[in-house]
């Protein structure tokens, strides 16, 4: 009953990491209509400036704030630079030109910090153990990404829901036409939704830096999960977003952890030897396929 | 040219010409290296590259009196860009060595695209057990290892200790299958649970949850590159490295111990090959990689990439530089008779070394350095691997 326990926060925890991911992508694509295939670099840029600046201040949290603010300046460049041309064009020069980002960011670290995954570690004050109840122990870091990840979304609610800003980004995901004819500036709102968005998948990479690989190409292992998270929730919405991205951490924890032992009860054991772990990475996939079958559109599609 | 003698001029003119150009071409030893320099994994194809440079620069740059020249392929990780690459090298560039090869399923496309087209191949890493096996070829050469041989070393001391209960986990692919067969066939305790991750997994605190669960005497894994680095690291975060004794082959070395330093403390893992391994051909190569490398420790893709630069070396010398008699390099090259980083070592009838497995153990290194591995027994002397017998090849 523990061992479930712990599972179910182990995938809030996952699902919290890909929400974090998934809030910015499903951001751009909803209202700007643009395939980031680069957003996953962008997760990448946050990891190694969090490390960076952790190890050259000394501060874990003046290093998470200066690799928040770079990874906010690096979107809104890399929208001024690159992305302002493509809003127009088709999605595959969308995915062409986001691809050669991918390439051009992971080649850039490559240079500054070599191919070799650097060293990255916690704070002592980080380590160690929380007592839930009884024998019932958690990392205290996974329970702080947790607790930081549900902040950020209740925080995105208030800034989508309660704000002017929101209400721009809402408008202008339901008809961008209409919002420009109103009278706003409707790049500038891009560029800052852009670099928001940039912001919340750096955020994810410098949380990940600690416990994960901090290497070139680290983004795109998760970008396709985050993808899958988008369509599942509906594309554009940030409640479908996080939705999606707790169903997908959940059934993929789960799926890993008790899929094998469950088949072993219904089929052969050797049989479920081979077939649990080939199930268990499939687990997500089936289920898009499922969302996908029955809502098109995904759970909570923004309208449009 | 109505003149008879211009005529005749031409004639010897274009003769020569025709002449000297194979001659010419033969006068440069051309080796083909086949790596990964792309992409996360690039970091392995950038130790291998540097390791057979130092070694051309010990050789002079000279094998056999020839010039040598090197083209470097990048296989991105994949089997039809590796077959492509060869293809090129051995069309476009007539090498007349192929070496190199990081990944045993771009192994599988290369070598027989090379010992097909006749031309002579020297593996420095992968050991699809195939090529040892049934597919073996006189051409085909490794100064690595059969997959199998290291897990099985590891599987070896864990009997050996008396160790039971065991927690293996390692990623769904072949060469993870592979590894956990290899260690099956020497440990014969009981194995509480095989766990299979996803290829590239980067989280893996659900498994470690199901782990701490079960609680088991040891673990054993087969994590390589990133994979081990977030394992390592999740390990030690989960407070599980106290805990259950990690025994691992192929997922702390010298690329990955500067990115995890202490998570990496105390771990056991078993190679025929470490930094400290005390024979002159090891303590040259070491020593002066870290000098040409700003102090950073070669790792074993290294040390291996080098030795296949040396065997390919002591068949150039052993033909006097005459490329054309491959009969001739083949035997020499049957003797291994070249300073190996790894101290003197035979050659099976399959074309693998016949040699010894150590087991190693990460250590605290000097004062502000990373942890260093250090060998701390010998597992296995001499040790053939499981496949050479299923290999038809008569000396």
């Amino acid at each position: 009953m523990i061992l479930i326990l712990e599972q179910i926060l182990n995938g809030l925890q996952l699902g919290v990491m890909l929400f974090l991911m998934a809030a910015g992508l499903t951001l751009v694509f909803g209202i700007m209509n643009l395939v980031n295939l680069a957003h996953g670099a962008l997760y990448m840029v946050g990891a190694y400036l969090a490390t960076y600046f952790f190890q050259a201040t000394g501060s874990f949290v003046l290093g998470v704030a200066l690799a928040l603010a770079g990874t906010l300046l690096v979107g809104i460049v890399t929208e001024l630079v690159a992305l302002r041309t493509l809003y127009e064009r088709d999605h595959l020069d969308q995915v062409l030109a986001t691809f050669g980002l991918i390439l051009i960011f992971n080649e850039l670290v490559a240079m500054l910090w070599g191919r070799a995954a650097i060293y990255s570690s916690l704070p002592a004050y980080l380590q160690g153990h929380v007592e839930i109840a009884g024998s019932f122990r958690y990392p205290l870091y996974r329970l702080l990404i947790i607790f930081v990840g549900l902040a950020v979304a209740a925080g995105l609610w208030y800034v989508v829901v309660r704000t002017r800003l929101g209400m721009l980004i809402r408008a202008g995901a339901s008809n961008r036409t209409m919002v420009a004819a109103l009278g706003i500036n409707i790049r500038l709102l891009y560029t800052m939704v852009f670099g928001f968005g940039a912001a919340l998948a750096g955020l994810a990479g410098i949380m990940a830096g600690p416990i994960y690989a901090v290497q070139p190409g680290m983004g795109e292992l998760v970008l396709i999960q985050v993808f899958v998270v988008i369509v599942i929730g509906g594309i554009g919405s940030i409640r479908g977003a996080l939705v999606g991205a707790v169903i997908v951490g959940v059934v993929d924890t789960l799926g890993r952890a008790f899929l094998k032992p469950f088949l072993a009860t219904v089929i052969t054991p050797t049989a479920a030897e081979n077939a649990g772990p080939a199930l268990a990475s499939m687990l997500i996939y089936l289920l898009m396929a499922v969302v996908l079958a029955l809502r098109p559109e995904g759970l909570f599609p923004s309208r449009g | 040219m109505r003149n008879p003698i211009q005529k005749a001029l031409a004639a010897a003119l274009t003769a020569s010409l025709f002449a000297a150009g194979p001659a010419l071409a033969q006068q440069k030893v051309k080796i083909g290296f086949i790596t990964t320099l792309s992409g996360p994994q690039g970091v392995i194809g950038n130790d291998m590259r540097n390791s057979v440079e130092l070694a051309l620069d010990h050789l002079g740059r000279k094998m056999g009196g020839l010039p040598v020249e090197v083209i470097y392929g990048d296989d991105q990780v994949k089997p039809d860009v590796g077959k492509q690459v060869a293809d090129e090298m051995l069309k476009k560039h007539q090498v007349n060595f192929v070496s190199g090869v990081i990944w045993s399923n771009v192994m599988l496309a290369v070598a027989p695209t090379v010992t097909g087209a006749g031309t002579l191949m020297v593996g420095t890493n992968a050991g699809p057990n195939q090529l040892a096996g049934k597919d073996c070829n006189e051409r085909y050469f490794t100064t690595s290892w059969q997959n199998d041989q290291t897990p099985e070393a590891m599987g070896k001391y864990m009997q050996d200790a008396g160790l039971n209960d065991v927690y293996v986990m390692a990623p769904n692919y072949a060469a993870g299958k592979d590894m956990v067969n290899g260690f099956k066939r020497y440990f014969k305790g009981r194995i509480v649970d095989e766990v299979y991750t996803r290829l590239g997994q980067t989280d893996y605190q659900a498994e470690l949850s199901q782990l701490r669960a079960k609680n088991p005497k040891a673990v054993f894994v087969f994590y390589p590159g990133g994979m081990g680095i977030s394992f390592l690291r999740q390990y030690s975060e989960a407070g599980l490295r106290g805990q259950f004794p990690l025994y691992s082959v192929y997922t702390v070395d010298e690329l990955s111990i500067p990115a995890v330093k202490h998570a990496a403390l105390g771990q056991l893992e078993t190679r025929y090959w470490s930094p400290d391994l005390k024979n002159p051909a090891n303590q040259k190569f070491v020593g002066d990689y870290q000098k040409k490398h700003g102090g950073r420790l070669p790792s074993f893709y290294g040390a291996q990439s080098y030795d296949g630069i040396m065997l390919i070396d002591s068949a150039v010398r052993a033909v006097k530089g005459n490329l054309a008699d491959q009969k001739g390099m083949i035997a020499a090259m049957r003797k291994a008779d070249f300073a190996s980083t790894r101290g003197k070592f035979s050659y099976n009838v399959n074309h693998h070394p016949i040699q010894n497995f150590y087991l190693l153990k990460a250590v605290a290194g000097p004062a502000g350095k990373d942890p260093v591995m250090e060998i701390q027994k010998a597992v296995f002397t001499g040790h053939k691997d499981s496949f050479y017998k299923e290999c038809p090849m008569k000396w």
